[in-house]
C-alpha cells in the first residue's frame, strides 16, 4: 500500500494522512492508491502539512508498517528514548520498528 | 570572554525581529515552503525526523554561566528538557515547534548568542582548542583569532552563498586538539624564530564522503595579514568552487583537483590584490578583542596539590583533568559519556548545574568540546574535590575522558533525516559491554557516525564506525587507524561490515588484538600503526 507522511507546519510533529485529515498515529494512515501527488499538493497548498512524500508500507493483523526503517523510527520516536516516542507507558511498542 | 558591543548586540536583536516576520509569514501561507527553507536554515532551524532542530552556536565553544543556564532553561522551556551537545561545539535542540523559534533566538540574544552560521553554504561557527587561555602548551590565547573570523565571516556578503559549507578551525598548540587538518581552513597560530606571531594555513581537509587531510599552503602569515589571507583563500573557492555537483563542492575537492602548488599559486596571487586594497581589521580591534580575554584573576602561591585520598576522585582527576599554565589550577573535563547513555546529551538540570558550577569554581567559563563534552577551565585545585562531588552526584562524574566509553556519536538515525542507520545504540552496547575494561585499554578514541557525512568524525577515530543502509537494514562499517591530532590520519575499512550486535562484537576483539600486542606504553593508535591491519582483521573476521 502507499500511504502519506510529513510534518505539521507549526510543530513539526510527523503525521500520516488518514483519509481525511493528517494523523499522529500510523496506524491510521490509509492506502492513497495514485491520489498521492493530488493529496500532497492540495494539502500542502493549504498548509495542512509540510515537507510531505508518499512511501511503502504494509498492512496486517498488527496494523500500518512503513516499509522502511527510516518512516518506522518517525512513526514511533526515537528507538533511544522510549519515554519520548509516542506510546511511553508500552513497553513493546518498539518490537517492529527495527 | 568576548562581550558584545552595541553592533553585536544590534545586530542579532534585528535578526531575530526580521526572522519572526519570516516565520509569521510561512505560517499565514504568505511564503512557501521552497522560500522559507533557506531562510529557516540561515536561522539554525531544520526540520529533523521527528519534529524541527534548532542548532544554536557556541563561538569557538565559549561560554559563561548565564549563557549556560539560557541553554538549559530552553531545554525545559522550549524542547523536551534535554540538550545535544554536538561535534561542531554547538548546542542541538531535536523537539523545537516552529512557532516557538523567534522566542527562542529572542531569549539566546538576552545572554549574546544565535544560531547564525549554523546552516548553509557560508563559513559556519569557528571552533578551537577546548583548553584555549588554560593550556600550559599553547603559543598564545587562539581564541581572539577565532573571534576576529567570527566578525570576519558573520554575513560576509561575499561567502554567503558559498558552493558548500565552510568550516574553519583555530588552534595554538602544537597538540591538535580541534581536528584542525580536517577542516576547511585550519589555522594554527604559531610562533617564528625572531618571536613574531603568525598563522599557519592548512586548507583543503574535511571528512564526509571523501576525506582529506589539509595540506599546509602557508606556514606562517604574519597575524597582521590573517584575515587578508583568508579572504582570499575563500575567493580562489567562490570562483572555482564546483556548483554543478554538491558532492564534489567542498574545497577539499578543489585543491586536490588543481594541486596544492596551483591553488596555492592562485591563493598568493590575490592575496597580493588584497593586500593593495587594506582589508585586514586594524591591530587595534584586536587589541580590544584580546583584551576581553586576558586571563582571569588567578590566585598566586596557593596549594598546587590535589588530595586523592578518595580513590573514585583520583581516577577522575587522572582521567578527566589537564595541566594547567597557572600553577594551583586545572582543566577539567565534565564527560557527558555516563556508561550506557547518550553521547552529548544533557538534561536541562544538568546543563544549568555545569553553569552554576562554571561560577562558582572556573571564573564563569565553560567549554564545549568536539568530542561533546564540557571543560570547566580554570577550577583551583584545592576546589576539585568539592565540585567532583556535585558533578558526580548529578550524573557528571564519569572518568573516562579518551578512552573507549568517551564514543563521539551523530544524531543517527534516532533523530537525523540523513542518516541511514542509528549511532547511539551502537555507542551506548560499546560503552556498556567495555566499561570494565576501558581504564586497562586506556587511550582510544571511538566515533561514529551514521551515514557518509561523517558528523560523528568516523575517518578521524582510533576506531571508527560507519553506518549505512544495506537493503533497508542497518549495517556497520569498521574502521582502523585514523586520527585528529597532529599525527592526522584517516582511518581503513577493515572489510565487510556487520549488524548492530557484531559490531560490537568486532569492537571488543578489536581491543583484545590490542592487548595482546601491546608493547611498553603503546596506546591502540601506536598499537595498530606497529602492527598494521592483518592481525586484526583476522581476529575480527575469525
Amino acid at each position: 500500500m502507499k500511504i502519506l507522511t510529513g510534518n505539521d507546519l507549526k510543530t513539526g510533529a510527523v503525521t500520516w494522512w488518514d483519509g481525511a485529515e493528517w494523523s499522529l498515529h500510523v496506524e491510521q494512515a490509509v492506502d492513497v492508491g495514485d491520489n498521492a501527488d493530488t493529496i500532497l499538493a492540495r494539502e500542502q497548498a493549504a498548509r495542512r502539512v509540510n515537507a510531505a512524500y508518499a512511501i511503502e508500507a504494509v498492512k496486517d493483523a498488527d496494523g500500518v508498517r512503513p516499509a522502511h526503517i527510516k518512516d518506522r523510527i518517525r512513526a514511533l520516536g526515537p528507538t533511544v528514548r522510549p519515554d519520548l516516542t509516542l506510546k511511553p507507558a508500552d513497553p513493546n511498542a518498539g518490537e517492529w520498528v527495527i | 570572554m568576548y562581550k558584545y558591543d552595541t553592533y553585536d548586540q544590534a545586530m542579532v536583536d534585528a535578526r531575530v525581529e526580521e526572522f519572526r516576520d519570516q516565520v509569521r509569514r510561512r505560517l499565514e501561507g504568505h511564503i512557501t515552503e521552497d522560500q522559507f527553507k533557506p531562510l529557516r536554515l540561515m536561522n539554525g532551524l531544520y526540520l529533523q525526523l521527528h519534529a524541527y532542530m534548532l542548532r544554536v552556536a557556541v563561538p569557538y565553544g565559549t561560554l559563561n554561566s548565564a549563557q549556560m543556564r539560557m541553554l538549559g532553561d530552553i531545554a525545559d522551556k522550549y524542547d523536551r528538557g534535554y540538550g545535544h551537545f554536538t561535534t561542531r561545539q554547538n548546542i542541538q535542540y531535536n523537539w523545537i515547534k516552529l512557532e516557538d523559534a523567534p522566542d527562542i533566538l529572542a531569549d539566546l540574544a538576552t545572554v549574546e548568542m544565535h544560531a547564525i552560521q549554523t546552516s548553509g553554504n557560508c563559513i559556519r561557527n569557528t571552533t578551537s582548542d577546548q583548553y584555549a587561555g588554560a593550556a600550559a602548551d599553547e603559543v598564545i590565547d587562539p581564541r581572539p583569532y577565532a573571534e576576529l573570523i567570527r566578525q570576519w565571516s558573520t554575513f560576509h556578503p561575499e561567502f554567503t552563498y558559498l558552493p558548500r559549507k565552510f568550516k574553519m578551525a583555530v588552534i595554538a598548540s602544537d597538540i591538535d586538539r580541534a581536528a584542525m587538518r580536517l577542516h576547511d581552513i585550519g589555522i594554527q597560530i604559531v610562533r617564528n624564530e625572531g618571536g613574531q606571531i603568525g598563522a599557519a594555513f592548512y586548507v583543503g581537509g574535511g571528512m564526509g564522503r571523501t576525506p582529506m587531510i589539509a595540506p599546509c599552503i602557508n606556514p606562517f602569515v604574519p597575524i597582521d595579514q590573517m584575515i587578508t589571507y583568508s579572504e582570499a583563500c575563500l575567493r580562489v573557492y567562490n570562483r572555482y568552487g564546483r556548483r554543478d555537483n554538491k558532492y564534489k563542492a567542498r574545497i577539499k575537492i578543489l585543491v586536490h583537483e588543481l594541486g596544492k602548488e596551483e591553488y596555492t599559486r592562485q591563493v598568493e596571487a590575490e592575496f597580493a590584490h588584497l593586500l593593495t586594497q587594506n582589508i585586514e581589521p586594524p591591530l587595534a580591534e584586536l587589541a580590544r578583542i584580546q583584551a576581553m580575554f586576558a586571563d582571569p584573576p588567578f590566585e598566586v602561591g596557593i596549594a598546587d596539590e590535589v588530595d586523592r585520598s578518595d580513590p573514585d576522585f583520583a581516577l577522575w582527576v587522572d582521567t578527566n583533568c589537564l595541566a594547567h599554565k597557572q600553577p594551583g589550577y586545572i582543566a577539567a573535563t565534565i564527560s557527558l559519556k555516563p556508561v550506557g547513555g547518550i553521547p552529548g546529551d544533557a538534561t536541562g538540570e544538568q546543563i544549568r548545574l555545569m553553569g552554576d558550577l562554571a561560577r562558582q569554581f572556573s571564573f564563569d567559563e565553560l567549554r564545549v568540546t568536539h568530542a561533546q563534552n564540557i571543560v570547566l577551565p580554570h577550577v583551583r585545585k584545592a576546589d576539585l574535590y568539592a565540585l567532583w562531588q556535585q558533578l558526580d552526584a548529578a550524573g557528571l562524574g564519569t572518568a573516562n575522558l579518551d578512552l573507549v566509553g568517551d564514543i563521539i556519536a551523530c544524531p543517527g538515525l534516532d533523530y537525523c533525516s540523513l542518516a541511514n542507520a542509528r549511532s547511539i545504540p551502537v555507542a551506548q552496547k560499546i560503552s556498556q559491554r567495555l566499561a570494565r575494561s576501558e581504564q586497562a585499554i586506556g587511550e582510544l578514541k571511538l566515533k561514529i557516525s551514521g551515514c557518509i557525512n561523517a558528523c560523528g568524525h568516523h575517518h578521524a577515530g582510533h576506531i571508527g564506525i560507519l553506518g549505512v543502509d544495506k537493503k533497508g537494514v542497518e549495517n556497520y562499517q569498521l574502521l582502523l587507524g585514523g586520527c585528529e591530532g597532529a599525527d592526522t590520519s584517516l582511518g581503513q575499512i577493515t572489510g565487510p561490515g556487520f549488524s548492530e550486535d557484531g559490531i560490537v562484537d568486532a569492537v571488543e576483539k578489536a581491543t583484545q588484538v590490542y592487548l595482546n600486542n601491546k608493547q611498553g606504553t603503546e596506546r591502540f593508535l601506536d598499537t595498530y600503526r606497529r602492527i598494521g591491519m592483518a592481525p586484526f582483521k583476522e581476529a575480527i573476521y575469525e
